[in-house]
């Protein structure tokens, strides 16, 4: 198998790979992975986490490495990038999609810094309602703010912007 | 070439205040006033040893330190470079917040300044650690300016809660007899006392709006000792609870 890998498929097989925390994206929507590289007989794929103190970076370090290594039948490392921070904007369309699909408010584009004004009335995930203030800048993970919507009367997550 | 003790010294008094603010940030967990809070300082928490771990293993990826986990429980106290300021106790909220408050806008001053260091891991680490510490001076401001407008109780509490703690935060920058110079000479950071003054230009502006008065500067007398290894009597029995499960089998693969 090992002769056919492409980098496509290394990229592909990148979409397997599911964040613990929000199963429905994986690294690629993620806008986790920073290159991939293709050697004789190996892969090497270079990712970031989301926030620095994110526990489950070894976990998904391990996980890119057991499902290519299973999908593509080739020898994979995974390095974390230093030379690359994560930010909000890394994370695709579609995947904002995913998120609001699964209950959780995507982060919006950052045009400059974070600031308070851009945590306020942000759009519901359930009702669609402007209508929402922050009830606080944390969440259940490191990556999610807590709102609340006075047209639903539901609290609600959103996926934090990072610069 | 950078002068490496120096830069060394620098990083180790970072990352014990993140380690030891990280710590007494847990000593929240299950205790908050109300949900979001206790989520807050528990949050806060986890950022806070994550910055510090990732000080700590530029310590040893690049400059030839120990393991960074070994580095960060197994020293004896007098080897800490933590301030005064993150060694209290957590006592009343209107402290804590307070602390929280002056800790994070200092932290804030520290890695923008880092901005442009000349030492690359902390130039890369500090573009990262400033957009994370965002969210943590949203939340001081937010309560500083809610607390203060929150009756005559709530304001006096926390006018004396800045009173009692200013003269520890200013001792956050505390200079290095032996290794300040270089650090600035090398471009390394602009230096305590640049770093200070910005501070002291970034508070302001919050505490005027929360309508508290911030101590006439020349009365602010900084404490400090904790960049030396002179500590208060809180450090180590925290040291001692931090390190228990640690100390159990320090060779144990988690």
């Amino acid at each position: 198998m090992s002769h056919k890998t492409t980098i496509a498929a290394v990229y592909e097989s990148l979409e397997h790979v599911m964040d613990p925390e929000i199963p429905v994206l994986s690294v690629i929507d993620l806008g986790m992975i920073t290159g991939v590289e293709l050697e004789a007989g190996a892969v090497h794929v270079k990712m970031i986490p989301t926030f620095a103190a994110c526990p489950a970076v070894s976990y998904i370090r391990n996980n890119i490495k057991i499902t290519l290594e299973k999908e593509l039948g080739i020898a994979v490392s995974v390095e974390v990038d230093k030379e690359v921070h994560w930010q909000s904007n890394r994370m695709t369309a579609a995947a904002k999609e995913k998120l609001k699909n699964f209950g959780i408010a995507p982060p919006q584009i950052l045009a400059g810094e974070v600031s308070s004004e851009i945590l306020l009335e942000i759009p519901c995930p359930h009702c669609g309602s402007k209508e929402t203030y922050l009830r606080s800048p944390f969440g259940s993970t490191l990556c999610r703010a807590i709102h609340f919507c006075k047209a639903c009367g539901q609290v609600f997550e959103q996926f934090k912007p990072l610069e | 070439m950078i002068n490496q003790a120096a830069i060394k010294d620098l990083i180790i008094k970072m990352a014990d205040d993140e380690l030891i603010q990280g710590h007494r940030n847990s000593e929240w967990t299950g205790l908050g006033p109300v949900m979001e809070e206790d989520i807050a300082f528990s949050s806060m928490a986890q950022d806070k040893i994550g910055h510090a771990w990732a000080l700590y293993r530029i310590l040893h990826e690049d400059l030839g330190g120990e393991d960074p986990d070994k580095f960060a429980f197994l020293r004896p106290e007098k080897e800490y470079k933590s301030a005064h300021l993150v060694e209290m106790p957590n006592g009343t909220y209107d402290f804590s917040l307070m602390r929280h408050f002056l800790f994070d806008q200092a932290e804030t001053i520290r890695y923008e300044s880092m901005q442009e260091s000349s030492f690359e891991p902390l130039r890369l680490l500090s573009k990262k650690v400033k957009g994370e510490l965002k969210y943590h001076t949203l939340h001081a401001n937010a309560w500083v300016m809610q607390l203060s407008k929150a009756g005559e109780e709530s304001y006096g509490r926390m006018q004396q809660a800045l009173n009692n703690t200013i003269a520890l935060a200013a001792g956050l920058f505390e200079a290095s007899p032996e290794h300040e110079a270089a650090l600035i000479e090398d471009k390394v950071y602009p230096g305590e006392a640049e770093l200070y003054r910005r501070w002291l230009d970034r508070i302001y502006p919050v505490l005027v709006k929360a309508s508290l008065n911030l101590p006439a500067i020349t009365a602010i007398k900084p404490v400090y000792g904790g960049r030396q290894g002179v500590h208060t009597i809180h450090l180590q029995p925290l040291l001692k609870e931090m390190s228990e499960v640690f100390n159990l089998d320090a060779e144990a693969g988690w």
